[in-house]
């Protein structure tokens, strides 16, 4: 018995197909489901995406062996990515890798005998600012050293509570593989808009008061909202949707009684700033 | 031009409190007066703005939305539209549509509605990486928001014009970052590149006119529509409008985001963000990614915009300046690269499916320190057998750090027929927490 047998698979598997014109696009995040709920690409799995998408086995298999995000055998709860491309290998990859690889006695793209962790070394993240940067279920861990790698390892493996740099709480790989098939788990809210290196320029800006044009004097914009007060709000984690769609209706009725002096034309002040 | 050196614009609301929410972001002023406007005009301006697309090759996206065939007669006219954003960013250095998205996902979210407007597309995807979960979460939810405040889905501010957009997330495959092979992913199928003619266009996704672009190209469709072709192209250089995220990392002081207008210079960008890091003289950098020809401190001052930078031969690219000090071995981080490039090879096409195979064989010698007699003749040679051979740009670029590292550095990799490239330069002390470089380290590169 697969646990792809429950309605709620078939459900789930049926609306990500309902997303799109032609259901063939559905593959992608159907595979991300499948392994949400089997723990890997299971053999029964492309059987079922296959059926449900009138294809054979072969392009299903031909499709999932293709991405390196899909894998053929059980990954741990959490799996942990060192990025070892260029500028993150020199700036400590490697040898956070190595550590880990020898930490937990495994290899790459292997599971620890205790079924928590595997382990694999990623390509770039698109977070080269944080070098050097680890990731847990696709979370980032930013500027990383061989101690907090292992510091990491040792305390998702016991179980303990971890919040990534930029992110949420950490769940299981199963739980963010099924975010990834296109439905929510309610963390969006959780962690900060940026870090530190994603707001160095800004801050930069700030210091020396430099502005784009037009915006010379004003201390803020009207699409804007930095002289809103920010809104008063539980901790972080329970803000949910919900509380967030009703801000947002009030926020626009209010906004369009106003809508058409919400902005001053660029024209304008274009030559306000010529004058100066 | 502007007299300011950086310009947040797009990356002006990040340090707000729940920057990414819609109570944060706004109330889509933007779409609202793109949808009182013909769409061709909406097309006009961003046209006359001279924006030009940000994940790398620069295509004026004005023109792009133009070649979308609006006549039902033409080929491909009388098909529905649509819009793709490849938020696939995984050029390595490149880090600046993942932050955007993370911090502001409704500027995205609202240059989607407005492009759509614009070439008449009722439905769009957000292509984004599958590795950034939290990027996903914010794109989803901010996708939610939009629809709940009508600013998204049927009949968008009473305009009578319907937008759905579906966040989509990939598998783990740089290839998908080239604009045909990450239709064919959206397609449901390997990524793999698809020969052109016809274009996109005119056949895209499902075959019908599709336009692919950039996320921080879309990102800056709302502020050119609110404030101006004329504001925007203020900011910039002559042929290279507005500004732009530049993304600095390695041995620098501060690493991190910093928008800028076109033009402005490595060296301009070093003295304002404190420089390199302790000890550290600039070696090598990249200027856009792995995939543009590595420049040394040589080239600090070449404008950084699409003309300078292909001035001093190597490219813009995704403006990821990757900056690397003298304690870097060039010769290894032109095996990493290129082991990239080997792993990430679609496998569609001989020269780069074999070619970065035997790159890596010849590169893998050099690092041990156990090249061989004409390895580096060989290397352009396999270069030259990749180059404008290769079904797609992946080829051609995994051949430009090899190529210019060998202009710039050859001694390194005549040093690799005898002597590995850890023993010329300790890896340890290339790391974020080495001690600041000594003379000795510095003396390595003499």
């Amino acid at each position: 018995m697969s646990g792809l047998d429950s309605a709620r698979v078939r459900d789930d598997l049926q609306a990500i197909i309902a997303r799109y014109p032609q259901k063939r696009s559905a593959l992608l995040p159907m595979l991300h489901l499948v392994q949400s709920v089997e723990g890997r690409v299971t053999p029964e799995a492309i059987e079922l995406c296959a059926e449900l998408l009138d294809l054979s086995a072969a392009d299903v298999n031909g499709v999932a062996t293709f991405y390196t995000m899909y894998k053929r055998r059980d990954v741990g709860d959490y799996h942990v990515g060192v990025c070892t491309n260029t500028l993150c290998a020199v700036m400590g990859g490697d040898a956070i890798f190595s550590r880990l690889r020898e930490h937990l006695g495994v290899g790459n793209d292997e599971r620890t005998a205790d079924g928590k962790v595997t382990l694999e070394h990623i390509e770039c993240n698109a977070a080269c600012d944080y070098a050097p940067v680890m990731t847990v279920n696709w979370e980032f861990f930013d500027n990383q050293t061989p101690d907090s790698a292992v510091e990491l390892v040792d305390d998702l493996r016991a179980g303990k509570t971890r919040e990534a740099t930029r992110g949420a709480q950490i769940t299981t790989w199963r739980e963010a593989e099924r975010v990834l098939a296109g439905f929510p788990d309610g963390r969006a809210d959780e962690g900060p808009s940026a870090g530190d290196a994603s707001l160095a320029g800004l801050r930069l800006a700030q210091q020396h008061g430099w502005k784009a044009p037009g915006e010379e004097g004003l201390d803020s914009q009207a699409r804007s909202t930095s002289d809103q007060p920010p809104v008063e709000r539980a901790e972080a984690g329970d803000g949910s949707a919900e509380a967030a769609v009703a801000q947002a209706d009030t926020q626009r009725a209010e906004s369009e009684t106003k809508i058409d002096d919400s902005t001053t034309p660029p024209a304008q002040r274009e030559d306000a700033e010529e004058a100066e | 031009m502007s007299a300011a050196p950086l310009t947040p614009v797009l990356s002006r609301g990040w340090d707000h409190e729940r920057s990414w929410t819609l109570d944060a972001y706004g109330d889509y002023a933007a779409l609202r007066s793109a949808l009182r406007q013909d769409p061709d005009e909406v097309i006009a301006t961003v046209k006359d703005s001279g924006l030009r697309g940000r994940g790398g090759a620069g295509f004026p996206t004005g023109m792009k939305w133009g070649f979308i065939p609006q006549d039902p007669t033409q080929p491909g006219g009388d098909k529905p539209h649509y819009l793709v954003v490849n938020a696939d960013e995984s050029e390595p250095g490149t880090c600046k549509d993942i932050p955007l998205m993370m911090a502001n996902p409704h500027v995205l979210v609202e240059g989607v509605a407005i492009t759509c407007h614009a070439i008449r597309a009722k439905k769009a995807f957000i292509y984004v990486r599958g590795e950034v979960l939290h990027v996903i979460r914010r794109l989803q939810a901010a996708v939610e928001e939009a629809y709940a405040a009508g600013f998204l889905g049927a009949d968008v501010f009473g305009s009578g014009i319907d937008v759905d957009v579906v966040v989509h997330a990939g598998a783990g495959a740089y290839i998908c970052g080239e604009e045909t092979a990450l239709l064919d992913s959206l397609e449901g199928r390997r990524g793999q590149p698809r020969l052109r003619p016809p274009f996109p266009a005119v056949a895209g996704l499902y075959a019908a006119p599709t336009v692919i672009n950039n996320v921080e190209s879309i990102a800056s469709v709302p502020c050119i529509v609110e404030r101006g072709a004329d504001w925007f192209a203020s900011m910039g250089t002559e042929k290279s409008k507005g500004m732009t995220i530049y993304s600095l990392s390695g041995h620098v002081k501060q690493p991190g985001q910093y928008e800028a207008p076109l033009g402005i210079t490595l060296r301009e960008l070093l003295d304002m963000s404190g420089g390199m890091r302790d000890g550290s003289e600039l070696k090598f950098w990249t200027p856009g990614g792995s995939s543009t020809p590595l420049l040394t401190a040589e080239h600090l001052d070449v404008p950084l915009d699409y003309e300078g930078v292909a001035g001093a031969g190597s490219m813009l690219g995704t403006k990821a300046l990757q900056l690397f000090d003298q304690t870097t071995s060039v010769v290894r981080c032109v095996l990493r690269w290129t082991e990239f490039y080997k792993h990430e090879s679609c496998g569609k096409c001989t020269p780069c499916r074999e070619g970065t195979w035997w790159l890596v064989q010849t590169l893998e010698r050099l690092e041990a320190g156990k090249g061989q007699e004409g390895d580096i003749e060989l290397l352009l040679d396999q270069c030259d057998n990749i180059l404008g051979r290769a079904f797609c740009a992946l080829g051609d670029g995994a051949t430009s750090p090899i190529t210019s590292a060998i202009e710039h550095f050859r001694d390194e990799f005549e040093a690799g027929m005898h002597t590995p490239a850890w023993d010329l330069f300790p890896y340890e002390g290339s790391t974020a927490w080495a001690k600041p470089a000594t003379d000795a380290a510095k003396g390595a590169t003499a």
